[in-house]
Parts: structure tokens; sequence; C-alpha cells
């Protein structure tokens, strides 16, 4: 069979025959890629207007849209906490918001318990809109109209981000599944 | 896509705890979020030394991008450079005759100047700037614009310092940790800058709008005098700046005022200079609360560095 097919006994995942994921890389790496989306847009420097998108959120919707189940609940709060330390915003705006978005993802998910990529990214960019406008109130700026026009661009990549983003995520969970443990 | 069966609880007592402590927490995540942005309103400084330790991790990271973005920077320039070398050149060489001129006429100016000084026994010599630093970052997904430097109380800075590039005004430091410090850019929509027209003494203030430009306020209302092009420079009220650095360019007439330009852009800045604080004592009058005198002021410092950290904001 070997000779037919080099990859007969082996899935997307690698080889099925003596290897097994990580269970560190397949426990860690939603977490740490979330917090890289945190950390990312601090490395920019944008000094006249709001210049990348909320990386950090759309990684975590990313990750409880496509694998729902594998996030608990009340992450939104820890995570959302690291981002509120670096992405500028009065400590405790993510922490509300995140845990808000993924217990409204979870009653969505009761609700429409079958779902495809478009009602994905409808309910991706809807929740970023409502984050974004929500992070404005909080984050103690004056809102003029001048401000929101100029954070238009900004509500543009952070809708128009997300199927390259699930592509991104989707490339990440299989690295995550990786067979890389040997069994024996 | 299909929801995974897995989350089904079924007649599982285990499993419906579980799912059902998962809303909880939830929920009490939600709440101490709320707790916490509350907070945050109430006492901006309180999360400050939390931020400080996030920021001294992070600042590396950061370092690193600022070199390679002052790299590429280098890069773009003599591109660019390389295309309009020939017309350049001849433009150039025009304007250096005409800057030499304006050179020694300067240096009379500033020759007399130190005269002057002298004659008024105005012995005041050039602040020495307490650090210089690279940004390495920004608040780039916030509507807030904040940038980071990879220094702090190490090197001496405070929250209040001016921060200055060799153009012309940044920012103000805001929050200082060990080895990391906020700052403020004039561009936040929180900020406001004491300026003055460069040639005159038209006094206005220049606010932070939030896209970029600055709204430069007349004080005197009535005739605007300004005018498309005027430069504007520190004025040296409220004792933070020093008079007289580069703040914005007017681009727009408005009719209480006008909007300006940067004329130092932080991401086009590789270096920065914190200076001390202008005039300590002018900022602590500033501060001093009309029922109290200074010296009663003075005999409480120890609560000075609140009150400042609170005025930054």
């Amino acid at each position: 069979m070997e000779q037919l097919n080099p990859r007969s006994r082996s899935d997307r995942y690698g080889s099925r025959i003596n290897r097994a994921p990580s269970p560190l890389r397949a426990t860690s790496v939603p977490y740490l890629t979330i917090m890289a989306g945190s950390f990312l847009p601090a490395l920019l420097i944008a000094d006249l207007m709001p210049l990348a998108p909320p990386l950090g959120f759309l990684m975590l919707l990313g990750w409880r849209i496509m694998r729902p189940g594998l996030l608990p609940v009340w992450i939104g709060a820890p995570l959302g906490a690291f981002d509120d330390l670096i992405s500028g915003q009065p400590f405790g705006s993510a922490v509300l918001m995140w845990s808000l978005a993924m217990i409204g993802l979870e009653l969505l998910e009761a609700r429409f318990p079958w779902r495809g990529f478009w009602q994905d990214w409808f309910t991706a960019s809807f929740a970023v809109t409502l984050y974004l406008i929500a992070a404005m109130v909080t984050s103690g700026a004056v809102l003029s109209q001048p401000l929101l026009i100029a954070a238009l661009p900004q509500f543009l990549t952070a809708v128009l981000i997300y199927p390259l983003l699930a592509r991104v995520i989707a490339g990440l969970d299989r690295f995550r599944l990786t067979r890389t443990r040997r069994l024996a | 896509m299909a929801p995974p069966a897995s989350r089904r609880t079924g007649y599982s007592r285990k499993a419906q705890y579980s799912v059902f402590t998962g809303y909880l927490l939830a929920a009490l995540g939600a709440l101490l979020g709320l707790i916490l942005l509350a907070v945050s309103f109430y006492e901006p400084g309180a999360f400050a030394p939390l931020r400080g330790v996030a920021g001294t991790v992070t600042a590396p990271a950061g370092e690193t991008t600022a070199s390679v973005r002052s790299g590429s920077q280098g890069i773009w320039a003599s591109i660019s450079g390389f295309w309009h070398a020939g017309s350049q050149n001849a433009a150039l060489r025009e304007e250096l005759e005409i800057a030499r001129v304006r050179l020694a006429e300067a240096e009379a100016v500033a020759a007399e100047n130190a005269r002057l000084k002298a004659l008024l026994d105005l012995s005041r010599t050039e602040a020495k700037p307490v650090a210089v630093a690279r940004l390495v970052g920004s608040s780039a997904a916030s509507a807030r614009r904040y940038a980071y430097l990879a220094i702090g109380a190490d090197k001496g800075l405070a929250p209040g310092m001016p921060v200055i590039s060799e153009k012309g005004v940044i920012g103000r430091v805001l929050e200082v940790a060990g080895r990391a410090t906020r700052v403020m850019l004039l561009t936040d929509s929180e900020s406001v800058l004491p300026v003055r027209r460069a040639t005159d003494d038209v006094v206005a203030f220049a606010e932070g709008r939030g896209d970029g430009f600055l709204r430069i306020k007349l004080i005197n209302l009535g005739l605007n005098p300004l005018k498309v092009g005027d430069l504007m420079v520190t004025s040296g009220a409220g004792g933070y700046y020093r008079p007289g650095i580069a703040v914005a360019v007017v681009t727009e007439l408005q009719p209480d005022g006008a909007l300006a330009r940067l004329v130092a852009e932080p991401s086009a800045t590789n270096f920065v200079m914190i200076e001390p604080v202008f005039e300590p004592v002018a900022v602590k009058a500033a501060q001093t609360p009309p029922e109290r005198t200074l010296a009663e002021e003075n005999a409480r410092t120890s609560g000075a560095m609140q009150t400042d950290e609170a005025a930054a904001r």
C-alpha cells in the first residue's frame, strides 16, 4: 500500500501510526495566537488615527467561531485583561466586552447550530463593529465627527480581514493538531 | 458547520454542572470587567503599575521593530531620492545659498539675543534632555493616541515631561514604569497644548482632534489673524514645555481658529528627546487650588506626584 500511495497511512495531521498530537501544542496555540494578536498592533506607530484592526479580538472571534467548544466560555476575561494592558484602553474594557462577546456567541450558537462561512463572516463583522464602537466610547476619547470619520478605515479593515484570519486560524489549527509526539 | 456533539450535556450531571459553571464564570468575568472599567474611570492611574509591568516585558520586541522601521525608512528615502536626484540637486543648491545667508543672520540675532539677555541678567541655559529614546510602539487599535518608550523611571523620567523630536513636539509623558513609558501624543483628543504663532504673539490652544489634525483655538476671538502656512510654536504657558518649539503648520482656516498639521510626525521619527518639565513651579501653581497658598502646597509635596499624574490626563 505504501508503494502505491506514500500518504496512505497518514491524514492531514501527519502519520497515523505511532504518532499523536502534542498535548502542549494542542492546548496552548489558540491562547498564544490570541495574545499575539493583542500584541501585534502595539508594534505599529499609529500617530494620526486608529490604524490597525483589533487583532486580538478578531483572533478570539475566529477561534471561537471556527472551533466551538475549544475555548471555555469564561476565557474572555483573562485574555481581555491581557489585551487591556497593551491596547491603551482603560483597564477593564476588554475584560467586559470580550466576556460579553463569548456569552453572546454561545447564545447565538444555541439559536443557530448549523452555520456556514458567510454567516460566520457576518457574525464576526457584526461583533467587531459593535466592539469597535463600544471600545471608542470607553476609551475616553472625545467622540467627534472627525474622529469617527478617521476611524472608518479601521472598521473596514476589521470587517474585511476576517476571511484572511479564518484561513490563518485554519492553518494554525492544523499546526496545533499535527501529530508530533511519538507513542512508543 | 454542524455543532459538535460533545457539547451536548445529556443526562450527565457532571457535564451539566460544568457547562453551568462556565456560564457563571463568564458572567462573573463580565461583571468584573464592568467594575474594573468603573475603577479605571474614577482613578485612571489605578492600573498604571500593571500596565507598566506589561510594557516592560513587551518593550524589547518593540525596540527590534523600531530599529527595523527606521532602517526601512532610510531605504525608502534613498530610493525616492534616487529618482529625483537631478532636479532636486539644483533646487537644494539654491536653497542652501539662501540658508547660508539666513544662518549668518540668525547667528547675528543669537549674539544680540545673548547680549540683551546678559543685560537683563536672564541667564537661562538650554535644558539638557533627560533621556533620548526610540518610540517602540503605539496604541494602533485604540481611539486614543498613545506611544510607548522602552525606558522609564530607570532613566529619570517622570509624568508631565515633554517629548520632543528634532523637528518639534511629539507629546507628553503620561505614565512611567520601571522600564516603560506611555506618552500621550499631540493628536490624542484629550491633548491640549498652549501655542503661539512663531512670528508674533497670537496665542491659542492646540487641541488634538483624533484624526491627525490639531485644532488651533484662538484665545482672543475676533478677526482671525491666522493664515494658511503659519507655524505655531509652544508658548511656554502652563509650564510643561519650553517656549519656541515647533508644533504645527496651519492648513485650513476656521471661524474661531484653524486646523493645523503636525510638524513632527511620530511615525516619521527615529529618536525622541525627553526634556525636564520647563517650569515645575508654574505647573505646581496651576494645580494648586485657589483656596490654598503655594507655600502650603510645598509643605505637602508627597502628594505632588499624584496630582501631577491626574493633571496629565
